[in-house]
Order: structure tokens, then sequence, then C-alpha cells
């Protein structure tokens, strides 16, 4: 989920910037010395869970998890998904510098979205298809409104792009209900091996 | 997992002061991307591969890079030379290319490609570590440069568990396909390495705090500015200056 260099108007690249820095600026206050080893290694853990790739009949999609590391870590989903897209952009050079505050703002606002719409039915509820049911939601949630995002952050550049935004919104259907099953399924693990994570 | 792949050598670029090489590529890169028209993007994309020759990279590994980069923009020169309005320029069928069109995605690709190689030559050629070094030294939020520090240093680690976990599971005969059994599998691996980090990264604390950690890195080495930095910082302003201008 990230937007290639070059393409987006300078406005809406600022905006971007603008918007970021508000959330990883909350998102830093919220983190205190003692849950930065926390929110590091898990950013850690889900770099290495977007590089898998899950089958859709013919072809695959690699996953996000947005709504997944929002529902964990709430705000802080702000720092921890731009030091991954930073380093993306500098060792891979997907997405890329210039557009790091708007693909930052398009996978965290969805994930910060996600905590306050379902983590409270995730974590004080004991009926697991509840649970299954709030975070697939937020599995879903997470990818459904960052392509959202994505395809504004396109069609306020200009109305030219309106094809490309279209296709990109038809491509993410499938990623959509994919994350929202693996988020329930990961959801209901969590649950049952590690409950503390989930308070 | 290697990931800085170009960061090993010894040519000009290897040996640029790290926070020159921040504060030359923040105005430079910015100025390419948010200049309109074709002319800037150009000279961008000479200086760029100019930097890369000079850097001494492999060549190759650059150019399977931007055959990456190049695809998403390949589906832009499918859409955007038929959605302009204007005077047509060449058509297919129904369809027709107009020259505002092509200018537009043609645009597209030469920031897109100076930017990812200025990228590549720029900061490529320095080790992730002491460009987060840098950035301490350019005031940049110390714990967001913290995160990133041990955001890095433990990305090899969990890659590691990660392929144990697809031991495991090859070791039981796992194969991928489209169905819920694979979902529920892969659902329950990416469980497995969160709950795995959890416990890891508490451990880490503990460590840190029988070591004394009070939330802050004392820094230890500093950067010192060379003849040569100056005199690239100097260049790259005037190449910026110049980029705005025309």
């Amino acid at each position: 989920m990230h937007i290639s260099e070059g393409v987006l108007s300078p406005a809406v690249l600022a905006a971007g910037v603008i918007l970021s820095a508000a959330g990883v600026a909350m998102g830093l206050k919220k983190m205190s010395a003692d849950r930065m080893p926390e929110v590091a290694v898990l950013s850690s853990a889900f770099f290495i869970v977007s590089l898998i790739h899950i089958p859709v009949g013919p072809a695959s999609v690699h996953l996000i998890m947005n709504g997944l590391v929002g529902v964990l870590l709430g705000w802080m989903a702000f720092p921890s998904i731009l030091v991954a897209l930073t380093l993306q952009a500098l060792v891979f050079q997907y997405g890329g510098f210039t557009v790091l505050g708007v693909n930052t703002f398009t996978v965290a606002a969805p994930a910060v979205t996600a905590y306050y719409l379902f983590s409270c039915a995730i974590k004080r509820n004991d009926n697991s298809s509840l649970t299954a049911l709030a975070a697939f939601c937020a599995g879903a949630l997470g990818v459904g409104l960052a392509a959202l995002l994505l395809v504004l952050a396109l069609v306020t550049t200009g109305e030219v792009f309106i094809n490309v935004a279209k296709l990109i919104a038809i491509a993410h259907l499938p990623v959509f209900i994919i994350e929202g099953a693996i988020t329930a399924f990961c959801v209901l693990f969590l649950k049952k091996v590690k409950p503390e994570l989930l308070n | 997992m290697h990931l800085e792949e170009f960061a090993g050598g010894n040519s000009f670029f290897h040996r640029l002061d790290p926070r020159v090489k921040f504060i030359t590529f923040v105005p430079y890169v910015t100025a390419i991307a948010v200049m309109q028209g074709i002319k800037a993007p150009f000279v961008g994309l000479i200086i760029s591969a100019v930097m890369i020759l000079a850097a001494g990279i492999d060549i190759k590994k650059v150019l399977n890079r931007l055959i990456v980069i190049n695809l998403p923009i390949l589906i832009l020169w499918i859409f955007l030379p038929f959605s302009y309005p204007g005077e047509g320029f060449f058509s297919i069928g129904p369809f027709t290319a107009t020259s505002e069109g092509v200018l537009h995605a043609l645009s597209i690709t030469l920031k897109a490609n100076s930017i990812v190689m200025a990228t590549i030559a720029i900061l490529g050629t320095s080790e992730i570590f002491s460009l987060a070094h840098a950035l301490v030294h350019l005031r940049a939020p110390v714990k967001l440069v913290y995160l990133f520090f041990f955001f890095y240093r433990y990305i090899s680690v969990i890659h590691n568990e990660y392929t144990c976990l697809k031991k495991t599971l090859t070791a039981r005969s796992f194969r991928p396909a489209t169905n819920m059994h694979t979902y529920r599998t892969y659902a329950n691996l990416i469980g497995m390495l969160i709950v795995r980090s959890y416990e890891r990264s508490q451990r880490i604390y503990k460590a840190m705090l029988c070591r004394g950690f009070k939330g802050t890195f004392p820094v230890m080495s500093h950067f010192s500015l060379k003849k040569s930095d100056i005199a690239f910082s100097a260049t790259m302003a005037l190449i910026t200056v110049i980029i705005v201008i025309i």
C-alpha cells in the first residue's frame, strides 16, 4: 500500500507530511521509555509479516495488517508505521521519501481508527465469535480505509487519475477479505496464547 | 537478511558525512517532486544518474531496482495519456492519447527514477546505523530515532524466527493454497511471531534496565566535516536552485 514518487501534487504531499507529523507526535507522546522496545520489536515483526505472500487463486497478495497494528499499539501505530516505511524507502526504494508523509498517514490513520472502533470489543469480551467479528472488521477496515485514502490522494491530485484510482480500489477487494480473515484468526490465537497482549 | 545492498564500498559518496547527506538530499528530492513539467525532472535524472556512476556501485543491481520501481508507473502509462482532454497525439482504436497526457506520464516517470537513483546514490551508500546516528545530531526526535534503531536491529532476529516457524510448517507438509486452512495457518504463524516478538522485547527492556538505561543513549562518536563535504553541499545547493529556477 504505497504510492510512488513523483505522482502526487505538492499540496497533497504537504498535507500528508503535516497530518503524519501530528500523528507521530501524538504516538511518541504516548510511547513511554518502557514500551519503546515493545513497539520497536513489534514493528520489526510487522515488517517481516508484510513480506509474506498469501496465495489468492493464481496470484498472491502481501499483507499489511495495519488493523492489528492499530489494535495492539493505538496511537503508537503512527511512529511504528513511519519507521517501517522509512526503512522500506531506504533499502527497497518502494514508496519513497517525498511520499513518506502521505504513505504513513494512509496506513496509520486507518490503524488508529480501527483501534478506537474495535479494540474495546476485541479486548473486553469473552464471546469468541464476537471477538472474531470485531477483529475481522478491524482488519478489513484497516485495508479498506487505507485504499480509500490512497484513492482520495490521487483524485485530489488531479481528476485524470480517476481511472487509476478505480483500478486500485478494485484490486484491493480480495485483500480486504483476506486481511479481515487473517486478523480474526490471529486475534483468536493471541487471546488463547498471550491474552495479556490484548489488555 | 541483507538489506544494505549498496553500503559497501569506498567511493566519494561512501565517505560523505551522513549529516551532509540528509541536508543535501531532502531539498534536492523535494525540488524534483514538486516541480511541474519535464525540464526539472529531466535535469534531476541526469544529475542522479551521474551520482550513481560516481558512487561506484553495481549498476546491474541499480537497474534491477529501477525495473521494480517502474512497474507501477507502467500502469499510469496505460491510463494517463488517454485521460487528458486536449489535442490528439496518437490514437489506438476509439481511444485518443493527448500530448498533455503523455507529457504528464513522462514527467512522473522522470521524477520517480531520478528520486530513486538519488536515494540509492546518497543515502544507500551509508550504513543504516550511521544514518540513524546522523539523525540524532540533526536534532530529530530522539525517541523516534531510538525506535528506528531497535526496529532495524531486530528485523534480522525476527526474520530468523519467521524462517524457523516456516520450517516447522514445511516439516508438517503444509502447502499454501486458496482456502481457509491456509489463512488460519498463516494467521497462527503471524500470531506466534507477535508473541515471540513481544516476549523478546520484554527481555530486551529488562536487559537494558540492568545496564542502567534511563531513556537516552549517550552519543560517543561525533562526525567531523571535511572539505569534500562542504564542496558537495555547495554543489547540491546550486543544483537544487537550478532545478527550482528552470
